[in-house]
């Protein structure tokens, strides 16, 4: 199947301001959301361990989409959320009643960035190299997974790193208890595997010949790249459908054409101001849509984030530095962006932070400006914005998926823990259970893959 | 080895107690007071060595006072006695004007927390703690307020000052690795105070840094105890050679094939044969014939100290078989460890316990990867119920460092199991005590140096901020972060 797009798709390229949907949470909104349920069929769920409905009552709920309820009531049924509201509210028949009372509940976190499942780096041969899938290398045992379950993180764009200026494609993975890959992927509505295109600038991708050796030649580089895939999509449109004029398949060429056609969200690591001028120059002449990442002079730059309707998700780290770029990091960078208008999310670039302490990272955003209610939304639904799933996650709604996570208290503290994380409405983690605590808090055998070969340590019993 | 080879000494009485006593006696003991050490058993014997700008001498030994490191004017010697006496730097007046820090609630260290508290500062030391009903401000001093004071914080173990902020090669200066022993290498001689990183941290709370060479070698120099304030390391050191830093396990083995040692069997023997070296030097330097005494060796003279027990063997190691390999060591020269690091040290706490051995904790968010896969954010927690000494540290971080506060590092191990008080504790008089400066710092009591911490809230909360900062009486940060 040629992935180029049709005549009548093409028109021109997607114009530059073209952005990023933010959900209004009005009534026609809800009835989207209703349609979204019939979609249902996409989703590699397990529904069989949810047949009754599932109820928490008595809970602090943040929604995300609106104000706190204190006590209130949420229910979840085959994988779904069917009621978020406040105390008294009915729970349906037959379903199984369970009064949290003093806990917190709200939405899943999206991490945005993470490199979790034992994935490379990248490819070093090449600089450029959009026909990688990071879904040909995870490992759906390793122990990062789990951990980022441990941390509440419920779905989390994995990709390469950025020792590549284009190294390869994302994966947007709701993190399940799988078996295999397929069990985690997200399925888009026209069937592709939900997914972005990681992009680097800056030092990282700076090396010895076929990479880069200065900005501008980086630059150059890429804007070579999304013009062949220009030319690329055009010979494909003007084939009309006739074979002997389609170009020859080109891997590469097809995932920047959905790069360009705005399917594939550009996942955009950059740190300093000029770097990021940079992006958004290129993103005004492609049209592509992208996410800055890390965007560690952001706060420098934020008013021209904001003119060019980007969404950021930042990093937040003990100290500035660490790297020569990262020396104007600073913890008031989504207070500043936030301010600017610009959309802002968090990620934990695991393994540079850890993802049990995710929440962390909104919590200093706060601690030096940003809003409570802004760094709770760059936790969940900012996030699924950046990953076109805010239709699926991020807030508490009816109709969206049951993915979302309890605490022992404010999100924002230190001294919260993550009791349970729920994914379509399976508990994928629970603090209370002694091995799902091993990931939580480490300690002997915290390091193993999950499902070792040797089941059973110690119980040599076990292994004749 | 044989025992009698090594020279019994005063210290090596001290060491003797470290050895026997439980942790509490320990504390108190785990560093000789001066006295002892002037009298200690060290190659040139007692040196005398003058102050950078200053005609004074200064002690160069384990424990030098920082009132011996003041600089000033060479042509009023009696009025540097003076001020030596005060224990006063003669800095900015302005700066080291009287202070006065008032807190809704003031955790000393040394006793219940003073709700509504007041500490006085005059010159570099505390003047008075106490309720402000018992404890007024006299005219003439500047007052801080803030919701809650602290001593200020120490990090036990770090690479601040030698590891710089940009983690760039210019700035970073905590392991050599063209050899794998290398105790010579001393922190004072690379230490910044001028690095930012040093005025972050300080901006944080923290005011005592035992810092230096980092772990990555097998011996990879010494480490230093120094304040984060002033820059100048001549007036900010409590101690210029605090312990030597080794490393055994994986983090010792070296990364070229041709550079021994490339497992870690190797690092033990290649250490073991180092103070076998040492025994024997320290035998040939103590000939009075001129022919048969042996000349100076740098590198043997620090060893012979960790020999003698008068300067600590750090020893960074993470998994269980390595700190049973450090033990080992520990047990046949006789040595006095400091451990370090001890991701694995829950699977033989009963083996740590019985050398007590004191522990610097790894951070408790610290990297859990290979060596250190198996940490945990409860080692603290475990390491506490288990009754051991230890500190928590900011440890270092190679790549993309952010194990660089060590209030943080406290703040996860007090939502993971340690009390607020317990993990306070850890990065104020605790670490003071295993660092052998608690005479001076770890909390707040009248006659020690005026190290203060303020915090706008619950220091451990992340949306907490530090407030403010004094270090040896000096407000040195007020902005707040």
């Amino acid at each position: 199947m040629r992935a180029v797009t049709s005549e009548n798709q093409r028109a021109d390229f997607p114009p530059a301001t073209r952005g990023f949907d933010e959900p209004s949470f009005t009534a026609e909104h809800k009835s989207v959301l209703l349609a979204v349920i019939l979609f249902a069929g996409f989703f590699p769920i397990d529904l069989r361990a949810q047949e009754q409905p599932l109820a928490f009552t008595g809970v602090q709920i943040i929604p995300i989409s609106g104000d706190p309820i204190d006590q209130g009531v949420f229910v979840v049924h085959r994988g779904k959320i069917i009621t978020v509201g406040p105390r008294g509210t009915a729970t349906p028949a037959g379903a199984t009643v369970r009064d949290v009372s003093g806990k917190v509940l709200m939405p899943g976190l999206v991490d945005t960035h993470s490199h979790i499942g034992g994935i490379s780096g990248g490819d070093p041969s090449s600089p450029i190299q959009p026909e990688l899938r990071v879904l040909d290398s995870i490992d759906v045992r390793d122990a990062s997974i789990q951990k980022a379950q441990a941390g509440g993180i419920t779905t989390a764009n994995i990709m390469h790193g950025s020792g590549l200026l284009m190294s390869g494609q994302t994966l947007y993975l709701k993190l399940r208890d799988g078996n295999v890959i397929e069990d985690l992927i997200i399925t888009n509505k026209d069937g592709r595997i939900a997914g972005g295109m990681k992009m680097a600038n800056g030092t990282n991708p700076r090396r010895d010949p076929p990479f880069p050796g200065t900005r501008a030649k980086s630059a150059a580089l890429v804007r070579e790249k999304f013009v062949a895939a220009q030319e690329y999509h055009d010979k494909a449109a003007r084939a009309n459908g006739d074979p002997e004029k389609l170009p020859a398949r080109d891997l590469g060429l097809e995932a920047v054409v959905e790069v360009l056609d705005g399917k594939r969200v550009v996942q955009h690591h950059t740190h300093r101001h000029d770097d990021i001028l940079t992006v958004l120059r290129l993103q005004k002449e492609f049209g592509f849509r992208v996410v800055l990442h890390h965007v560690s002079e952001g706060w420098k730059v934020a008013d021209e984030i904001a003119a060019a309707k980007v969404p950021c998700s930042i990093i937040v780290l003990d100290s500035p530095g660490g790297k020569l770029e990262a020396r104007d990091v600073d913890w008031k960078t989504g207070a500043v962006l936030e301010k600017a208008g610009v959309l802002v999310g968090f990620h934990t670039d695991d393994s540079v932070t850890d993802s049990r302490l995710f929440l962390r990272s909104a919590a200093f955003a706060v601690r030096a400006g940003m809003t409570r209610a802004g760094a709770l939304k760059g936790l969940t639904l900012a996030g699924a914005i950046m990953l076109d799933l805010q239709d699926r996650i991020g807030s508490l709604e009816p109709g969206k998926d049951a993915d979302f996570i309890l605490l022992s208290g404010d999100p924002l503290s230190v001294y919260s823990h993550v009791l349970e994380t729920w994914i379509d409405g399976k508990k994928v983690f629970d603090r209370s259970d002694e091995k799902d605590r091993l990931w939580a808090t480490g300690g002997h055998g915290a390091g193993n893959p999950r499902q070792t070969p040797l089941c059973c340590f110690g119980t040599w019993e076990d292994m004749r | 080895m044989k025992n009698h080879l090594i020279r019994r000494t005063v210290s090596t009485g001290a060491r003797n107690l470290f050895r026997r006593d439980g942790p509490t006696a320990l504390a108190a003991r785990v560093f000789p007071h001066v006295a002892q050490l002037k009298s200690m058993s060290r190659d040139g014997g007692q040196r005398e060595e003058h102050c950078a700008g200053t005609r004074i001498p200064c002690l160069t030994g384990f424990f030098t006072p920082l009132r011996k490191k003041f600089r000033a004017p060479a042509v009023l010697p009696s009025l540097q006695l003076f001020f030596a006496v005060l224990g006063f730097f003669p800095m900015s007046a302005q700066l080291m004007a009287q202070v006065a820090i008032q807190g809704e609630m003031v955790y000393t260290m040394a006793g219940e927390p003073i709700r509504d508290g007041v500490v006085l500062i005059k010159g570099a030391k505390i003047e008075a703690v106490g309720p402000s009903a018992t404890t007024k401000i006299p005219d003439g001093y500047r007052v801080l307020k803030a919701k809650i004071v602290t001593p200020g914080l120490i990090d036990a173990h770090t690479v601040v000052g030698l590891s710089g902020l940009l983690n760039q090669t210019q700035d970073q200066e905590q392991l050599e690795k063209s050899a794998a022993i290398q105790p010579e290498l001393r922190a004072i001689d690379s230490y910044n105070g001028r690095d930012p990183l040093v005025d972050w941290v300080r901006g944080l709370g923290v005011t005592t840094l035992h810092t230096g060479h980092a772990p990555g070698a097998l011996v990879s120099g010494q480490t230093m105890i120094v304040k984060t304030y002033p820059p100048n390391v001549e007036q900010a050191v409590i101690r210029p050679e605090a312990m030597v830093a080794a490393t055994l396990g994986p983090g010792a083995v070296s990364d070229k094939k041709d550079k021994p040692p490339g497992t870690s069997s190797k690092a033990v023997a290649m250490l073991r044969v180092e103070l076998i070296k040492t025994s024997e030097y320290v035998q040939k330097r103590s000939k009075t014939d001129p022919e048969k005494k042996a000349s100076r060796d740098l590198r043997l003279e620090v060893l012979a100290r960790v020999l003698d027990g008068s300067q600590p063997l750090l020893v960074t190691v993470h998994r269980h078989q390595d700190i049973l390999a450090a033990l080992r060591l520990a047990a046949e020269f006789k040595l006095r460890l400091v451990l370090d690091g001890v991701s694995d040290a829950p699977l033989v706490l009963d083996e740590i316990k019985k050398s007590v051995f004191p522990v610097i904790i790894h951070p408790t968010m610290f990297r859990a990867s290979q060596e250190t896969e198996n940490l945990s954010f409860e080692t603290a927690a475990k390491l506490k119920k288990a009754g051991l000494l230890f500190a928590l540290q900011s440890g270092f971080e190679s790549y993309v460092p952010k194990t660089r506060v060590v209030l943080f590092e406290a703040a996860g191990a007090a939502a993971n199991g340690l009390s607020f008080n317990e993990a306070l504790a850890s990065i104020t008089i605790d670490a003071a005590k295993l660092l052998g400066i608690s005479e001076r710092v770890g909390s707040l009591e009248a006659g020690k140096d005026g190290d203060v911490a303020l915090y706008d809230g619950e220091p451990f909360e992340y949306t907490t901020h530090c407030v403010g900062v004094v270090v040896s009486g000096v407000v040195t940060d007020t902005q707040p972060r």
